[in-house]
């Protein structure tokens, strides 16, 4: 159930690295194996800590981006200029290495199978990670649910999953891919670069008479920028979810402990 | 950095404390008696701890500090807190 | 120590030299961390107040506490998230000069900030050159970001009571317990003897 809580303290484990793919220039997906993962809903993130040899600790939130797979669960990293953490996991972290990791945590930020309402999601940069674990999901459960993905994005070399998602939406009427690209579009895109704004919205999502469930994620500027257009739009605030990542797009990769 | 994010940050420390999602748990300000999920509080994760507010007043509702061995959680900002625990 | 050592991971920092409180390591930007939103003060309408135990209060405005001599001096801060930056350069007022004339038994004080936050040290470590209101870093008026219109600067303390946005400080006769400390965090705060926490 999407909202059920996890009983028992949640606690670090460790998992394989195995497999790993570039998705862009700047972004990976890890596959890890996880002994004995309990599985996880669509839009849970995990944990990683990382500890260098002289007991120096750090610790970064990923969302999940795969749908449940017995013990494989991939995360996608962007690299952030000068993350420490980015930096290692994209770039260092080989095939066969070990890191810690807690999870899967968060009951809000999901996707519940079991309902109807046609589902918008909303994606900026990185945020679009936790949506893709949605689709994937959707898939998986041949579900025929209405789903949008509006997806915001620099320019097409940075556009992740984008053969998937091309694939996904090419085969099934009842899912839709929009693109917005904020500085550079590919050569012939029908719209010039710019953010998603309440035009965009009327134009691609869902209509709010629909009450749908919204998904936003992304850094915290744009969240809470469209959680003003859809609450403009008329969507109830109650079904619009956000998550907010740091200021460059991904769990902020500065100096938290 | 100085910038905020949300209760979905701090689900994963709070998961260290709690047998259940406290990131789901509705709480009521008690400076404005706005109520809302602890999901969807603005969070400054940035400092010596993590921070809690009220996205209508911005009071501050949790606080949260680790050491290594030792958590301090301060709630006085919240005047009652709602779980769902499963069957 | 947490759990497994990460395959080839050292972290950003680049130096830990022998001049570095134990635990620190040297950063060259200036990291922002904050509790809470950051307060918009303008000059016109900033004030900073002194109240004594017994009641007695200094209050100034912008332009009274301009007048003020001010220094520059040169100093190390070190975070309690473990970032240390040395040589960073203010302009402020030294502490002495703002408690000057205020007849006090006190020996503590709680520091309050615009948006809430408080800390609290004891007044010795406030005198003697220790401690100063800066308005200005690095040869430019203080940002709101780092702290302004004016924070306090206490260097040889961890730079959780350096409180960001001053408005007023309490000299008092008994302890009470700031922002940080109430989560346990040190109430001294000596980064030389790693006092991060109350059980350090």
């Amino acid at each position: 159930m999407a909202r059920a809580a996890v009983l028992g303290r949640l606690t670090w484990r460790v998992g394989t690295l195995v497999a790993f793919r570039d998705e862009t220039a700047a972004a990976r997906t890890l596959v890890f194996q996880i002994p004995d993962w309990p599985g996880h809903l669509a839009g849970q993130h995990l944990d990683v800590r990382l500890t260098a040899p002289d007991g120096y600790s750090t610790q970064r939130s990923y969302s999940i981006a795969s749908a449940v797979d017995g013990d494989l669960v991939e995360l996608t990293i962007e690299r952030l200029p000068d993350g420490e953490v980015s930096l290692y996991l994209s770039q260092v972290l080989s095939i066969g290495d070990q890191i810690e990791l807690r999870g899967p945590i968060g009951g809000w930020f999901v996707w519940d199978p079991a309902t109807d309402a046609p589902v918008l999601l909303i994606g900026g940069g990185s945020g679009v990670v936790p949506l893709m674990a949605m689709l994937r999901t959707r898939q998986r459960l041949a579900s025929g649910t209405p789903f949008r993905l509006l997806y915001s994005v620099r320019d097409p070399a940075a556009v992740l999953y984008e053969a998937e998602l091309e694939t996904l939406q090419s085969a099934d009427p009842t899912l839709e891919v929009h693109y917005a690209f904020t500085r550079q579009t590919p050569a012939g895109h029908p719209r010039r670069a710019g953010r998603i704004d309440g035009a965009f919205l009327a134009e691609f999502g869902f209509a709010a008479t629909l009450t749908p469930t919204v998904f936003v994620c992304g850094p915290t500027g744009f969240v809470e920028t469209v959680a003003g257009l859809l609450v403009a739009a008329g969507h109830d605030p109650h079904r619009v979810k956000t998550e907010r990542f740091g200021p460059s797009g991904g769990s902020s990769d500065g100096h938290s402990s | 950095m100085g910038i905020h994010l949300d209760g979905n940050t701090m689900a994963g420390a709070l998961a260290e404390l709690f047998a259940v999602d406290v990131s789901i748990a509705v709480v009521e300000c008690a400076g404005c008696g706005h109520t809302g999920v602890v999901a969807e509080a603005v969070v400054y994760a940035d400092a010596p701890g993590m921070v809690a507010r009220c996205s209508e007043c911005s009071d501050v509702l949790l606080r949260l500090v680790r050491s290594e061995n030792r958590a301090w959680l301060d709630m006085r900002g919240v005047v009652c807190l709602r779980l769902d625990i499963p069957d | 120590m947490p759990g497994i050592v990460s395959p080839g991971f050292f972290g950003r920092r680049h130096e830990v030299g022998p001049a570095l409180p134990p635990g620190q390591y040297l950063v060259r930007d200036f990291p922002v961390l904050s509790a809470g939103p950051t307060p918009r003060v303008t000059t016109e309408t900033w004030e900073f107040r002194i109240i004594a135990e017994t009641g007695e209060t200094r209050t100034w405005d912008w332009a009274a506490f301009r007048a003020l001599p001010a220094d520059d001096v040169i100093v190390d801060l070190h975070c309690v998230t473990k970032w240390s930056k040395l040589g960073t350069s203010w302009r402020g007022v030294s502490i002495d000069a703002l408690l000057d004339g205020i007849a006090t038994q006190a020996e503590y004080v709680l520091v309050h900030s615009y948006g809430g936050y408080t800390t609290n040290l004891p007044l010795r470590d406030l005198r003697h050159g220790q401690a100063w209101l800066a308005f200005a870093y690095d040869g430019s008026d203080l940002t709101p970001e780092h702290g302004g219109p004016a924070r306090l600067l206490v260097p040889h303390l961890y730079l959780w009571k350096s409180a960001k946005w001053v408005r007023g400080i309490d000299l008092r006769t008994t302890e009470q317990r700031g922002f940080w400390e109430q989560l346990g965090y040190h109430d001294y705060g000596d980064p030389w003897l790693e006092q991060r926490y109350s059980d350090d």
